[in-house]
């Protein structure tokens, strides 16, 4: 059995999604994860000692397709989509610091 | 500039190159700088719920051909998501290759004859371009930013040196030789100026032989020059830290050009803070041995070997035509050059008209053929031109193209023939008897009086060296 999930760690996921929980929530989310985590902890009990981690169920490779424009969207609906817009762009609050 | 007090620094670079692609990585979106803003956008590279990334073959290609040329080992890779909260990645992830890159290891030899690592070589998705709004224009005081998304999911490749590099020259270097590579492969377009090649440099300092010091990255710079001063700068700033007795802390620094200082970002978050997984949408990228075949077949000659079958021809290889190896080969004119040379134009001349001439108006090149330019230097081999008139003739040939032969009349350079020229020089002779009997006297000086009148008279035409060989002759 691998270790249960610690309180603190829902509440460090949590802030990195950027989610406010409440102490209730916090708890009732930690129950339910760990749930969630449990059952994908039966898996343990199969032995996949010679399988390689994969992540997803397909055998498909190198998927790819061939290097040719296609349409993009009308610039109206795609700046119909923001929920604020300013010179053709998306507007958004200040930004406080640069991108990772 | 290098370290004094037994110090050194230990810099390695991230240099991240937008692929040369018609189309972004993951969508059919065309990849192209300068568009109205979110113009080039779907509903892939928006981010939006449903949709599905589709790997654009070509980025793969390019990617592969950096891998050749930097002598990696072309790997099967995984992509994965990179996640993170900023408004320049609406999917609120980066899709990037984690810890099975395309590339692996491998190494970019410098003209200096040092060899620098090579960690990797991956393929990530850029992110989209904000512009941040308010007081200084600057990040801090922008009350608003705005989002254009055309730069969103274009192919990047990210070269991972190996932490090599001993001083901010040979960073210069690495950087200036990596670009010529990138180029050569048709990776890349190498503007720096325009975002499509930005290098971050990982900096730290140590005493000579002790174990590596805490490293400082310092963001997105985007200039060779940038790349020099704020290593200098931040090498220099952390050496004081370390002398006064304190410590460097590891994090993200900002290089400000107009300041020349590099300032506090963010301290370093922890790796796994990014939740790296593996990305669900995309399945395992396993290049066979044929498409990577073909790819090694397909790569040009790179500039290192360019330059030396460039250098191989020289008699004497002075500094002043290495250095116009050097510049040809940035520029891409080697086609000129050879072209020239098997045509009979001795390196030494075709060298410099190419690295000065035609460097001075590249955009003009297209009006130049080669045979034209081998045209003009043969001219100009020949006697049949002087050095100023070939460069004007190339010049002109830059601006609207033509003939060169027909440029040369046109401007009057046709030059007389040597019987033409012994007449007016006998004509001279007796119109100015006593210049010539001092020049006869053994006053040098007079020669030049006698060319002055000549090419007056020839409007120029007459070859100063059939003038002074005449003179001799009647001496």
């Amino acid at each position: 059995m691998s270790e249960p999930l610690r309180r603190e760690d829902v509440a460090h996921v949590a802030k990195l999604a950027r989610l406010i929980l409440s102490e209730d929530e916090l708890n009732r989310f930690t129950q339910q994860l760990s749930q969630v985590l449990e059952h994908a902890h039966d898996m343990n009990s199969l032995d996949l000692a010679n399988l390689v981690a994969t992540a997803h169920p397909f055998g498909l490779v190198n998927v790819v397709r061939d290097d040719v424009t296609r349409p993009s969207l009308d610039h109206d609906v795609v700046i119909a989509m923001a929920p604020d817009a300013q010179d053709g762009r998306f507007a958004v609050p200040r930004i406080l610091g640069e991108a990772p | 500039m290098s370290l004094t007090n037994g110090w050194e620094m230990v810099v390695g670079l991230e240099v991240h190159t937008e692929l040369k692609t018609a189309t972004k990585m993951f969508c059919g979106c065309a990849n192209s700088f300068g568009s109205l803003p979110n113009t080039n956008v779907c509903p892939v590279c928006l981010g939006l719920p449903g949709s599905l990334p589709v790997l654009n073959a070509r980025a793969v290609e390019l990617a592969m051909a950096i891998g050749v040329a930097l002598h990696s080992t072309i790997a099967p890779s995984t992509f994965h998501r990179k996640n993170y909260f900023y408004p320049d990645m609406p999917k609120d992830f980066q899709i990037s290759q984690y810890d099975l890159p395309i590339n692996v290891g491998g190494f970019l030899d410098l003209p200096d004859g040092s060899r620098i690592s090579i960690e990797r070589a991956h393929l990530e998705e850029d992110t989209g371009k904000s512009t941040h709004l308010g007081g200084s224009g600057r990040i801090h005081g922008a009350d608003r930013s705005l989002v254009d998304y055309n730069r969103s999911g274009v192919p990047l490749v990210e070269i991972v040196s190996g932490p090599d590099i001993r001083s901010s020259t040979q960073a210069r270097d690495y950087a200036s030789e990596l670009r010529g590579i990138l180029m050569a492969t048709g990776a890349s377009d190498g503007r720096m100026e325009e975002g499509s090649m930005r290098i971050d440099a990982n900096v730290s300092v140590r005493k000579v032989g002790q174990p590596l010091g805490t490293r400082c990255e310092i963001k997105n710079l985007n200039s060779l020059r940038s790349l020099q001063r704020a290593i200098d700068y931040e090498a220099h700033r952390q050496t004081v830290i370390l002398e006064e007795g304190g410590r460097v802390r590891q994090e993200t620094r900002h290089w400000d050009e107009n300041l020349a200082t590099t300032s506090t970002m963010r301290v370093k978050e922890e790796a796994d803070d990014y939740r790296y997984f593996r990305e669900p949408d995309l399945v395992d990228l396993i290049p066979d041995e044929a498409w990577q075949a073909r790819i090694r077949e397909g790569l040009p000659p790179m500039p290192a070997e360019r330059r030396s079958m460039l250098g191989a021809r020289l008699h004497e290889p002075s500094d002043s035509l290495l250095g116009a190896v050097s510049v040809v080969v940035d520029l891409d004119l080697d086609a000129y050059v050879s072209s020239a040379r098997d045509a009979g134009v001795p390196a030494e001349l075709a060298l410099p008209r190419a690295a000065n001439e035609l460097a001075t108006d590249l955009g003009g090149l297209s009006n130049l053929s080669f045979e034209a330019f081998t045209a003009t230097l043969l001219m100009e081999r020949s006697g049949e031109l002087s050095p100023t008139q070939a460069k004007s003739v190339l010049a002109e040939l830059l601006a609207s193209g033509g003939e060169p032969r027909a440029i040369a009349a046109k401007k009057g350079y046709e030059q007389l023939e040597t019987g033409a020229v012994a007449s007016v020089v006998a004509q001279l002779i007796e119109e100015h008897p006593d210049e010539w009997s001092r020049y006869r006297d053994g006053d040098e000086k007079l020669a030049q009086f006698f060319i002055g009148q000549v090419m007056k008279r020839t409007k120029g035409q007459a070859n100063g060296k059939d003038v002074i060989a005449e003179l001799h002759a009647k001496r």
